[in-house]
């Protein structure tokens, strides 16, 4: 059974009535934590986070550039180069070493930054980020199907779709 | 929207016989959320209300005399004349204008101080001057930048510096750019050997309203396209003493060649121009623009008595959006947009020291 949100595994299922109307719902790891429900088997936050960033990195290393896909966002290498967009901030580490190339030949040859940073230091907590704002979108999703605004929920399950399906 | 002249568009400054106006820019992301190529209404929405929060929480750190904060327009609310005349003063691109989806623009009272929200990228800071003055847009600048990340985090990358949406921005996500007016290099034909020398130098050359537009009027925007490798101070002192000025001095070059060697035509080109707008009953803006190009090209020489200023508020007064708040009835319909266009320069023009009177 697939997550109702992404194409990962599900590993929680649940049958939810209210107001007499059921609803399953089945979700991965990731997608479970987000809309608060436990997971079956215990499992340390820490070591989900570092899966997430992972993702990007297993999927980047592939190295092909036909296949690349930023596990973040979903985005392919070939619509990155169809369009010039980069669609998240993981993008950068999963299209590793294919990008590397595109943006040294873009920036005359230069392959480091030298400039400013932020004051409070390295804040590319991407990937932590990004899964706190599926799970904001989850908890309206959940409360907008307890109000039974179905159509709200329907447009929020769009959006998640969106966040989490690639377009190409 | 706020008084329409304030611009630095219609100020003079620094080189402004070359320079028109100058700015600098900076692409930021919020750490976390996907590019706005990938981001749902709701995370464009998110975007809007952490700049809003950052922008509200900025206006405690700026300095006391800026205090008064910036507003904020949202413009899929704004009526669609409001977001041409953000447009024709070169504060938002024409794109930004014209889209979809829920995008806003934080501005200065005084306009030399603006934030995209949701454009390319999450947050474009920009900071505009009149002439080559690009030390104190970039001070500015950062100013702003640095006042916004108190209450929000940007995306960093330990090797790539600030994230970008689009890769040619990435690592200091600095634009650094000057609108030169070149119509000696154009009467002498040395344009074609100018833009060369700019992609020589890493620089993008683009017309009157930057990326995909024409050169209206002898009007090109000059601007940095390398933006890793180097440090931000460095990038502008690249670009401020080095660059600028050596196009500078080559369009002066060409003026005065074309005053020693050719001072009939370039007389001729100017007064023309001049009787031409003094006399025309119709105009449309490309024309205007054109023939007011020639004028400011005379103003500096001293071929025609007619105050810079005047003619920069004309330049963005004769644009259709602009000329709509000068007078209503411009947008009763193509030919009277013409004759009302033609008429306000000409009364304009009519009293060539004093600038246009304010209009609301």
């Amino acid at each position: 059974m697939k997550c109702d949100l992404c194409d990962k595994a599900a590993v929680v299922h649940e049958i939810i009535i209210r107001n007499g109307v059921s609803a399953e719902v089945h979700l991965c790891a990731e997608h479970a934590i987000a809309a608060g429900y436990p997971l079956p088997i215990e499992q340390p936050i820490a070591d989900i986070f570092p899966q997430i960033a992972a993702v990007a990195k297993v999927e980047g290393a592939k190295g092909k550039e036909r296949t690349a896909r930023c596990g973040a966002c979903g985005l392919t290498y070939p619509a990155f180069r169809k369009s010039g967009h980069l669609g998240c901030p993981a993008c950068y580490d999963a299209f590793s070493p294919l990008l590397d190339q595109v943006i040294e030949r873009a920036q005359a040859g230069a392959t480091h930054h030298v400039g400013r940073s932020p004051r409070g230091g390295d804040s590319g907590a991407s990937a932590e980020r990004v899964f706190a704002m599926r799970a904001k979108l989850m908890r309206d999703l959940e409360s907008a199907v307890a109000a039974e605004q179905y159509e709200r929920a329907a447009k929020l399950r769009d959006e998640l779709k969106t966040f989490d399906s690639p377009t190409s | 929207m706020a008084a329409p002249f304030s611009a630095a568009l219609s100020q003079i400054g620094p080189d402004s016989d070359v320079v028109v106006t100058s700015r600098v820019r900076l692409a930021r992301n919020i750490a976390g959320l996907p590019f706005i190529s990938r981001a749902s209404n709701a995370v464009r929405l998110e975007v809007m209300r952490i700049v809003r929060r950052a922008v509200d929480h900025s206006v405690a750190q700026v300095s006391p005399e800026k205090r008064e904060g910036l507003q904020w327009i949202e413009l899929q609310n704004a009526p669609s004349r409001d977001r041409i005349l953000l447009a024709e003063r070169h504060l938002v691109s024409r794109h930004f204008a014209h889209s979809d989806g829920p995008r806003a623009l934080a501005l200065s009272h005084d306009e030399h101080a603006s934030v995209m929200v949701n454009e390319e990228d999450h947050l474009r800071i920009q900071c505009l001057c009149a002439g080559s003055g690009l030390r104190d847009a970039f001070n500015a600048a950062f100013e702003l930048e640095g006042a916004l990340a108190e209450s929000t985090s940007f995306s960093f990358h330990p090797r790539w510096g600030y994230l970008t949406a689009c890769p040619t921005n990435v690592g200091c996500g600095i634009r650094l750019s000057s609108m030169l007016h070149l119509p000696g290099v154009v009467i002498m034909k040395e344009a074609e050997r100018i833009k060369r020398a700019a992609a020589d130098l890493h620089l993008a050359v683009r017309g009157y309203y930057g990326e995909g537009s024409e050169a209206i009027g002898d009007f090109y925007q000059f601007s940095n396209q390398t933006t890793l490798g180097a440090a931000e101070e460095s990038l502008l002192e690249n670009f401020h003493q080095v660059i600028l000025p050596q196009i500078v001095g080559y369009e002066r070059e060409a003026r005065s060649a074309a005053l020693d060697r050719h001072r009939a035509r370039l007389e001729d080109f100017v007064l023309r121009s001049n009787a031409l707008l003094n006399a025309a009953r119709l105009l449309t803006a490309d024309e205007a623009t054109k023939h007011l190009s020639r004028i400011r090209l005379g103003s500096v020489l001293g071929i025609v008595k007619i105050e810079l200023t005047t003619i920069q508020r004309l330049l963005l007064q004769v644009q259709p959006a602009h000329l709509s708040v000068v007078d209503p009835r411009a947008t009763e319909g193509d030919e009277i947009e013409r004759e009302v266009r033609a008429s306000h320069v000409r009364g304009a023009l009519a009293h060539p020291l004093t600038p246009p009177a304010q209009a609301e």
